[in-house]
Order: C-alpha cells, then structure tokens, then sequence
C-alpha cells in the first residue's frame, strides 16, 4: 500500500447542483468516510481552502460540504503552464445514521477536513436482552 | 495476397479500399475534438502526480500544486537553473482496527515529478511554501532571463 506511486486524480467538477449565483468552477472533494461505533468521521481533501473559508451544514439528515477557494495568483503572474483548475469544493451526503448535531467537530489541517459526527446515544448499538415472558 | 500478381492488376492503390475513408473519419474527429475541447478544460495533462501550474511575472515563475495532507518533512525538492523536481509521498495514516469504511477515494503513495523550466532561475534563490495543502514554489528568474526595459533614443 505504501509502496503505490500515487496517480493524477482529475478533479471532478459537480453536475446537478444548483446553479450558482457567483461564477466559478464547482468541484467534488475526494472523501473518505469510516465509522466507528461512536460516530462517524469524514475526512475530505480540499487543498487551498482556509480554515474560515469552509462552510458545513447539517440540516434534516443532509450534510453539505462547500468551500471556497481564493485564486493564489497575483494580478501580474501570467499562465504559462496549467494543469489543474482551481475552484469552489461542494458536496452533499444523506446521512444514514442519526447524528447529534450539537457535538459535531470539524478541524481543517493541511487542506484536509476533518469532520466528527458523533451518532446520538439511541444510535449507538446496543445489546438487546431476551427475558422469557 | 499472390493471386493479385497473376493479374495485371492495379495493386498498390486496392490495398485498404476503405483507408480513404478512415483518413476522412479521423479527421471529423479531430474537428468534433477541437469544438469539445473549447468547453471542457484545455490544460495541459502530464499524467504525472502531481498536477502543477506554472505561472511568471517579471520576477519569478510561480509552480504551485495541490498537496492535502502533506508534511513540509514529507516533500523533497530539487532544482537546477532550468528544471525542478517535487517527489514525496503522501501518507494517509491508518485509524484503527474497528472502523468500517463506507467510502475511500482518498489515494496515499509516493509521487516524484520534474518539470523543465521554460527559462534560467537562479536555483539558490529558490523558496516553497506548504499552506492549506497548496505547495507553492517560487522561482527566482536570473538576471540573464529577466526581462529588460529598453529605452528608445
């Protein structure tokens, strides 16, 4: 696994969203999603992104991810050479599991998100005792 | 094939009868190509990680890649007075032996990338910096590669 040489990943531009009142590219972060038997933990790459400039939204089960992405050039600096876009992150995912939105955390490092969803008690699971009636 | 020989036969010119036709296929391809493309991003790809833009002013050229999650420790970076080479690896540490994935796009592995210079720089110049996962190097052009204002007597 370590050994891999990582390859260009294209960035995916988002298709279906809903039209944007500012212009710019829309693209999708890659994401990882794991659960524990605690939460639930999203981690996703959105390189260039500050952490101020990131917006997380968690209303009726749907989670929305956008960021936005300032242009790092300069107004001199002239393109000789492009090989990737620079543009807003956006994603939306349905949680599945019932989150305790109180106790949501994100921390961004390095250009990743962090995201810990901590599922509500109820959620947890829990052994469930048969007592013959 | 020799029973074309037998004859007198026009050979060379009944080889592919269709290659006329393959030669007028490919170029309505490149002409539905080029109307696509205009849309689409017309960059230019390598296909070698990472993916980098390169910009100049009259200073400096400025090669900038998306890095998340690197460490200033995991990057390594060498320069001449016309090339510059980014290799690393990214690392995506393992969390645990109780967690289920339900989604894994992020790709960890090393990466090691060069790229020509499309003038000199002064390589002992050169600075990088690592912020919010965006590597930016800057490359100092040389004095023999810097622009020069030229008065007009």
């Amino acid at each position: 696994m370590a050994e891999r040489e990582l390859q260009v990943q294209e960035k995916q531009q988002v298709a279906g969203a809903a039209e944007q009142t500012k212009p710019g590219l829309l693209f999708t972060p890659a994401v990882d999603i794991f659960e524990t038997e605690k939460e639930l933990v999203l981690l996703a790459d959105m390189p260039g992104v500050k952490p101020a400039d990131l917006d997380i939204d968690l209303r009726e089960n749907t989670l929305t991810l956008s960021g936005e992405v300032l242009a790092f050039e300069t107004k001199d600096e002239q393109q000789v050479l492009s090989e990737y876009e620079v543009g807003k992150y956006y994603r939306q995912f349905t949680l599945s599991e019932v989150i305790d939105q109180e106790k949501i955390e994100a921390a961004m490092d390095k250009g990743v998100l962090r995201l810990r969803l901590p599922k509500v008690e109820k959620a947890t699971p829990r052994k469930i005792s048969v007592t013959a009636a | 094939m020799t029973y074309h020989r037998l004859f007198d036969f026009p050979v060379r010119g009944w080889k592919n009868p269709f290659e006329e036709l393959d030669l007028m296929k490919r170029r309505m391809e490149r002409l539905s190509e080029n109307f696509r493309s205009r849309k689409e991003f017309s960059g230019y790809r390598s296909g070698v990680f990472p993916a980098l833009n390169l910009t100049e002013d009259k200073d400096n050229y400025y090669v900038r890649a998306e890095l998340p999650g690197l460490e200033t420790d995991d990057l390594d970076i060498q320069a001449t007075v016309n090339s510059l080479a980014v290799s690393g690896e990214r690392k995506i540490p393992a969390e645990g032996d109780n967690v289920r994935y339900h989604r894994k796009e992020r790709e960890s592995g090393k990466f090691s990338r060069i790229i020509n210079l499309p003038d000199a720089v002064d390589p002992e110049k050169i600075s990088a910096g690592l912020s919010n996962g965006i590597l930016t190097v800057t490359l100092p052009k040389s004095e023999v590669a810097r622009p020069r204002q030229i008065k007009v007597n």
